[in-house]
């Protein structure tokens, strides 16, 4: 037996005896006994909660506007141009006619040291929760991998109403189908409260988030 | 405070060193001002959910659950997480979860060319717990703690002092004087931002070059084989992302049965720990995903003394810790003493009954009395563990091992006591005799106050322990089954009376 399975074997032996030898129902069905007393739906009206994301991001320091969908292509335009057109990266698969004509490259699996060279990164999200001002990305088309989100200074992200959701359960149940996919929660822009619980905005990750709300 | 490795083994029991803490006025500062705004914090976005106390409720369910089917959920966790690229690895102890961490870390070191003998950490506790760091150190192997707090520690040659904010005890000059030697800097300045940018300019330059990361975990998820950590700065996303291997730690406590049981944690775990509706990152990955992040993912579960807590009945629910650190905050020992006096990296209420039962109360057996049992920690426990009743039930386990032999019954003057008691008390003529002999000999101790109440204020031998800090009151000169007994005759005699 090698050592990772004697300590394996060893390790579970030791649980199975510390909880006895006691007849159990399978797991599944205690599972369903757990109690769930929480809310777990959404108690506010769509335009409500759509407001309170956009509240909760700005509590976070982050920027966010909501637009008709007709806008998009003219705001994004418009952002970046704010911002003195950054030299932006874009996730693979966000669509090109949505981009302006300059300063914008595809993701094509850089390095880290390249993607620090890039001042900003341009995603499409998963999901908003607006409870708690998150926004999901998963590598998908569109948000890409994890790196590129990360390691740009600054990060504009569009966000489609119906993926607005309230609470963080109607998220998670949402998200349950595709849970296998690397998935990262980003509420608000990096920060620290670690030197005098002074809150800190930026410490590794992007230090400027920027949402565009989508109306559909 | 000290370089030295906190190490229940080798710590001076809690009163002892609690005493040397109390006398540091500006750790006390540090620390109250920390623990009362993240208190403040909590409380404010705990107060805004309506149903905290069902989250509460299902949070413990859940770990119970989980504790009961713990043999079924690693297992599964292990397949999924094998499907999906990861490699599971198993630890008994905390030898056997170092060997196999570093030899990860110099295997993949080894087969990256030109890389230094580097790896980069994510702030763990579980590392922390089996010593991780000076395992790398001797193995010539410079780990670089990435978190801002543990990277001050590290710095510093400091130790952690709060599970959450491990550097709470630091205030901003001193942070500064540690980055100003450590980092080269002589003209940083002080406010928070320019030390956050100073260490992100440290950093940055090691999450693009050092090809190996080590990180903890907050939940493995057994229905998917994924992993969740959460974080705020932004490291952990760097180490989970950039490098090339990841190698995790996590103990065996960590696992929960389904991915839907996130939506409990995510929503008490950030609340309860920095006080946020959400903390910044949260992220969630499986085994290996071609094209996006570490192509190598391995992860140890470690037991080091889990399963003893375990096989306590009593004890067991201090495995449904979370790590949300909400206890310490509100815990009025830890806010006096800090986190070092634990001689634990895991302080506060949560430590002083973790940290004896992993040691399989070898150790650490002052902790369970570094409390007043005032139920703070219970209150804002996000998953309901009863850090009183454990506490006490720790105490009673101390007691019984220290006497349960006749030498160290002779050995523990406190046991002699109790039998000494349990002898008089059993007996109503022995009860009698020995309330009469206490109030002659009180009388050459007490003294009368202004009110004309008797106070002793000095014990002898001791006993002396009590009276170092308050003053006793002196015996009644009348027991109240004397009272009791006159009042009935002196009322038959007034019924005779009466009646005559």
């Amino acid at each position: 037996m090698t050592d990772n399975n004697a300590a394996r074997a060893a390790i579970l032996q030791r649980i199975r005896s510390a909880n006895g030898e006691k007849q159990l129902q399978p797991a599944a069905e205690d599972w369903l006994q757990i109690p769930r007393n929480y809310n777990r739906a959404a108690t506010h009206t769509k335009l409500d909660v759509q407001s309170l994301l956009m509240d909760r991001l700005i509590d976070y320091d982050a920027e966010v506007e909501r637009i008709s969908p007709l806008n998009l292509k003219a705001t994004i335009s418009r952002v970046l141009s704010d911002r003195n057109h950054p030299r932006m990266l874009v996730a693979k698969g966000f669509p090109k006619d949505l981009l302006p004509e300059d300063d914008c490259l595809y993701d094509d699996g850089f390095s880290p040291a390249e993607l620090d060279l890039f001042d900003g990164i341009l995603t499409s999200s998963t999901l908003a929760i607006a409870q708690t001002g998150t926004l999901i990305l998963q590598n998908v088309s569109g948000q890409g991998r994890r790196a590129s989100t990360l390691v740009p200074d600054f990060h504009l992200c569009i966000l489609h109403s119906k993926d607005v959701v309230e609470t963080v359960p109607e998220a998670m149940a949402r998200l349950a189908l595709s849970a296998h996919l690397p998935t990262t929660f980003v509420s608000g822009p990096s920060a620290t409260a670690d030197i005098e619980m002074t809150r800190v905005k930026g410490v590794h990750g992007p230090r400027f988030l920027h949402v565009i709300l989508v109306e559909d | 405070m000290s370089g030295t490795a906190l190490d229940p083994r080798t710590a001076s029991p809690f009163p002892m060193a609690a005493h040397a803490a109390v006398g540091n006025s500006q750790l006390r500062k540090n620390v109250r001002h920390a623990t009362d705004v993240i208190q403040s914090k909590r409380a404010r976005v705990v107060s805004e959910m309506p149903d905290w106390q069902a989250l509460r409720e299902s949070g413990k369910r859940i770990r119970e659950h989980t504790m009961k089917y713990l043999d079924s959920y690693l297992l599964q966790f292990e397949e999924n997480c094998g499907r999906a690229g990861g490699k599971v690895h198993w630890a008994r102890d905390a030898a056997e979860a170092r060997k196999i961490v570093v030899d990860l870390a110099r295997q993949a070191i080894a087969s990256t060319p030109g890389a230094a003998n580097e790896v980069i950490k994510i702030k763990s506790m579980t590392t922390e717990e089996v010593h991780l760091n000076n395992e790398f150190e001797a193995a010539g192997i410079r780990p670089f703690e990435t978190d801002l707090a543990e990277l001050i520690i590290q710095l510093g040659h400091d130790q952690p002092s709060h599970i959450v904010v491990p550097a709470l005890h630091k205030n901003r000059q001193q942070i500064r004087e540690i980055f100003q030697r450590e980092m080269n800097l002589p003209n940083l300045g002080e406010s928070p931002q320019d030390l956050a940018d100073a260490a992100r300019k440290f950093l940055r330059e090691k999450f693009l070059r050092v090809p190996v990361a080590i990180s903890g975990a907050n939940f493995l998820i057994a229905e998917t084989g994924s992993v969740c950590g959460v974080e705020s700065e932004g490291n952990g996303r760097m180490c989970l992302t950039l490098p090339n291997t990841l190698i995790t730690l996590a103990g065996i406590d960590k696992v929960i049965p389904r991915f839907q049981d996130l939506e409990v944690f995510l929503q008490t775990l950030p609340r309860s720990a920095t006080g946020e509706r959400m903390n910044p990152y949260n992220s969630i990955w499986t085994g290996v995903h071609a094209g996006d992040g570490p192509q190598n993912f391995h992860i140890v579960l470690i037991d080091n003394g889990r399963t003893d807590v375990l096989a306590d009945e009593e004890g067991r629910q201090t495995l449904h810790c979370i790590r949300c650190g909400a206890c310490q905050n509100a815990c009025p020992v830890y806010r006096q003493t800090g986190g070092h006096a634990y001689g634990s990296v895991y302080a506060g209420p949560i430590g002083a009954i973790l940290t004896p039962q992993l040691q399989k109360m070898d150790y650490g057996e002052s902790l369970p009395y570094a409390s007043s049992l005032c139920g703070a920690c219970y209150e804002v426990c996000p998953v309901k563990i009863n850090i009183p009743e454990v506490l006490v039930h720790l105490r009673n386990r101390v007691v019984k091992k220290k006497t349960a032999s006749v030498l160290g019954i002779l050995a523990s003057p406190e046991a002699i006591a109790m039998r000494a008691m349990a002898f008089i008390f059993l007996n109503e003529r022995r009860f009698r005799a020995a309330q009469r002999l206490g109030r002659i000999s009180d009388q050459a101790i007490a003294h009368k106050d202004g009110a004309g109440e008797q106070w002793i204020s000095w014990l002898p031998g001791i006993l002396g322990g009590w009276t170092q800090v308050r003053d006793l009151r002196a015996m009644p000169r009348q027991s109240f089954r004397e009272w009791w007994e006159q009042r009935s005759s002196e009322n038959n005699t007034a019924r005779v009376k009466n009646d005559g």
